[in-house]
Parts: C-alpha cells; sequence; structure tokens
C-alpha cells in the first residue's frame, strides 16, 4: 500500500494540482479534515477556506469555495467549485464578494443560509489573515 | 463581353475578400487552440463529477427519497430543450446542424403528446427556432459579450435551469449542442441532464458500478442527500460549461473550415478571371492590329 496520498484538486476550468503528497488539510462543511494516506473512503461537502497541502517539495495553500472532497483507496480528489492558489487570491475582491454575500443572506433561509453563513465565516477569516 | 475595367475591379474585389477570409481563418485556428485547450483542462472536473454522481445514485438506488434531479420527478410530459449555438455566424453548417437536430427533437416530442420549452443560448439558434417555435421559447441568453466562457456564466445558467425544475416548470431538460470531435467533424448531440440519473447511464452505455473500495464503506459527511442535494445543481452546470466549451470549440474548428474553403475559392475565382483578363486584352490588341493592318493595306 502506498504511504502517499494521491491527491487532485480540480475547480471546473482546470486541474490546479495533482501529485502525491503527504497530507491534505481541507474545510468540510462539518468541520475541518485532515486527509492522511490510506484514509476510509469518504465523500465530504466542503466549505470556503483553506486548502493545505503537504508535499514532498513543501507544503503549498489554495483558496477553495464550496465543492467535494472524495477519498477512494486511490487517493483524494477535490472538486472546488473555484479554487485558486492563495498566492493568486485578490484580497480586494474577496472583501467585494463579502459584501455581496452579506447583502444576500438576508433573503436566504435554512440550507442556503447556513452555506451562506459558512461562505461569509470562510471569506471574513481569510481577508482578515 | 465585360470591359477591362470592370475585370480589373472585380478581380481586386475577389482580392481583397480573400484577403479577410485568409485572416478569419487564422483568427479560428488561434481561437480554436485556445478554445480546445479550454474544453481539454474543464473534461477532468466534468469526468469526476460523473463518477462522483454515478457512485452516489448507485448507493441510492432503490431509496424512495431520491431528490428529483436525480431520478426525475416521475412524469416527462414537459421537455425544456436547452438549445446551444453560436452567436455569430460564417461558420459553416455549425450552427444550422445544432439547429436541425433540435428541430428534429421538438418534432419527435411534439408528435408524441408532450409539450415543448425552449431556452435558447446564442443568438443564431434564436433567430431560426425563434421563426419556427416562436411561441415554444421560455428563455434566450447570448454570450456575445463574454470574450471566453467561464464557470461563472455556465452557473447562471444552470441555476435558471433548476429554478424552472423547481417551480414545476418542466420534467426533463435536453441539452442539445455540438459534440467537438475534430476539427472537420462537429455532431450535435442531445443530452439528458435532467434527470441526472438518464444521462449517466445513457452515456457510458452499461450499469456503473463504483470503484473499488476494498470492502470499506463510504462515510457521508454530511449525510448522502445533502450531499446530492448539492452536487446535482452543480453537476447541471458543469454539463453546460463543458457543452458550451465544446461549441466554442466546434465553430472555430467549423469557421475555420470554411473560411479555408472560401480562401480557396476566391483563389479559383481570382485564376478564371485573370484568364478572362488576359484573353480580354489580348483580343482588344489583336482587333486594333488588324485595323491598323487593314488600314495600312487599304492606301
Amino acid at each position: 500500500m502506498a504511504d502517499k496520498l494521491h491527491f487532485s484538486l480540480v475547480s471546473p476550468e482546470r486541474e490546479l494540482f495533482s501529485g502525491d503528497v503527504d497530507q491534505v488539510d481541507l474545510p468540510g462543511t462539518e468541520g475541518d479534515l485532515g486527509i492522511f494516506p490510506n484514509h476510509s473512503p469518504l465523500m465530504a461537502a466542503i466549505r470556503t477556506g483553506a486548502l493545505r497541502v503537504y508535499g514532498t517539495e513543501g507544503d503549498s495553500v489554495y483558496f477553495v469555495q464550496s465543492g467535494f472532497a472524495d477519498v477512494t483507496p486511490d487517493g483524494l480528489t477535490v472538486l472546488a467549485e473555484r479554487a485558486v492558489a492563495m498566492s493568486d487570491l485578490d484580497k480586494e475582491q474577496l472583501k467585494v464578494e463579502l459584501q455581496a454575500a452579506n447583502e444576500a443572506i438576508g433573503s436566504l433561509e435554512g440550507d442556503a443560509a447556513l452555506l451562506a453563513q459558512q461562505n461569509i465565516d470562510g471569506l471574513t477569516a481569510l481577508i482578515a489573515g | 463581353m465585360p470591359s477591362l475595367k470592370e475585370l480589373k475591379n472585380r478581380i481586386g474585389s475577389v482580392k481583397n475578400t480573400q484577403k479577410i477570409t485568409r485572416a478569419m481563418q487564422m483568427v479560428a485556428a488561434a481561437k480554436l487552440r485556445k478554445a480546445q485547450e479550454a474544453a481539454e483542462k474543464s473534461r477532468p472536473y466534468s469526468d469526476r463529477i460523473g463518477t462522483v454522481i454515478s457512485n452516489l445514485a448507485s448507493s441510492m438506488k432503490g431509496a424512495g427519497d431520491a431528490p428529483p434531479l436525480l431520478v426525475g420527478n416521475g412524469k416527462d410530459d414537459t421537455v425544456l430543450l436547452v438549445v446551444a449555438t453560436a452567436d455569430r455566424g460564417l461558420c459553416g453548417g455549425f450552427n444550422t446542424n445544432i439547429v436541425r437536430k433540435a428541430r428534429e427533437e421538438i418534432v419527435a416530442l411534439k408528435n408524441a403528446g408532450k409539450t415543448v420549452k425552449l431556452f435558447l443560448i446564442g443568438k443564431k439558434g434564436h433567430e431560426q427556432l425563434d421563426r419556427l417555435y416562436g411561441s415554444d421559447v421560455v428563455e434566450f441568453i447570448s454570450l456575445k459579450e463574454e470574450k471566453v466562457i467561464t464557470a461563472g456564466v455556465a452557473q447562471s445558467i444552470g441555476s435558471k435551469v433548476t429554478e424552472m425544475f423547481e417551480a414545476g416548470e418542466f420534467d426533463v431538460c435536453k441539452l442539445i449542442y455540438s459534440k467537438f470531435q475534430n476539427v472537420m467533424t462537429q455532431e450535435p448531440v442531445a443530452k439528458t441532464i435532467i434527470p441526472a440519473a438518464a444521462g449517466i447511464e445513457v452515456e457510458e452505455g452499461e450499469e456503473v458500478s463504483g470503484p473499488d473500495l476494498q470492502g470499506a464503506i463510504y462515510t457521508y459527511e454530511p449525510d448522502e442527500a445533502g450531499i446530492l442535494r448539492v452536487l446535482l445543481p452543480r453537476n447541471i452546470n458543469t454539463q453546460i460549461f463543458s457543452a458550451l466549451l465544446e461549441n466554442v470549440a466546434g465553430e472555430m474548428g467549423s469557421k475555420m473550415t470554411a473560411m479555408d474553403n472560401a480562401t480557396r475559392n476566391a483563389g479559383d475565382m481570382i485564376d478564371k478571371l485573370t484568364l478572362t483578363f488576359n484573353r480580354t486584352r489580348q483580343a482588344q490588341i489583336t482587333s486594333e492590329l488588324i485595323e491598323i493592318i487593314s488600314g495600312a493595306e487599304a492606301l
């Protein structure tokens, strides 16, 4: 059995990362998840936040916004609605999005409101630090 | 017989046309490469999302509370056809082929007694279908302003479709677009996207089995239903997105071929006109000479 985790991060536009890594930390809707090699099969929804990859050539951090993590014996696949390398992230744009999200949340109820709140929390945390 | 001046003007104008078509061909070739790249880059995502859904679908099979987006709402009386065409012409039979496919679908559905609603993307398809089935068109979007098709564009279209489904405006949704095979061939296809289960089974052609979990059981976080609720609308967005990307690639491929033909035709025309021009010129010279000679002989 491999002692490395095969990880790929894909957004609708392209594949951002594909390779073997030691560990991936990702923000799940129910809480943060740390995925190691040989993790049991898991399907988790993810929320807005930072996804950290612990690779052989150092760590890398990506910004992800809503999507799914799928763990199979073959590895981990993250399908993110939006994924950007943290270094390419434009904070000013995030602020604009945060404001829009804050305005929109008033009209939402139930699940949608919960997801929107998670989105707002994630954006706020990222802008702050 | 046209005069020399007229012929000269015609040759000039055909030459100009040829310059334009050649430029258009080159632009299309450059855009085609970009479009193909974009379509290829988006493939991993849509492949994966397909696998994930088929996994979930196979584990949800038989469950009574499966979401309508996956298994349908039990009816198929009203069909929404999402027809994606280009916004520009001059690309050979590209738009016409998609419209023809759409018309075949419409006729078949109407003959089966179903209600058809049309959701049109792209100006060219709208022009043709609006004339024939104007009363069935419920929505029309032009992507002319979008320089690049982003996931956001597809998302806004997808959420409109999902909203309409949830409001009970239709029962089945089919997406009609042109599948990009290579530069020469684009095949118009109709793909069922709602219910999602039907689309997956048709596409794979066989029963989909999940990945080999080596005896382990999938953990879902939140539960399966919760994940499906978010995943299914996203699947629709993804399907639309990849259809749009394939369409752009197809449009550019088709345009490239059409413009290549046009350039070649213009070349043929120039050759023919030049030949006529030279013949006329020679005939003129000959007749002038005859006039001079016969004039000299008369003296």
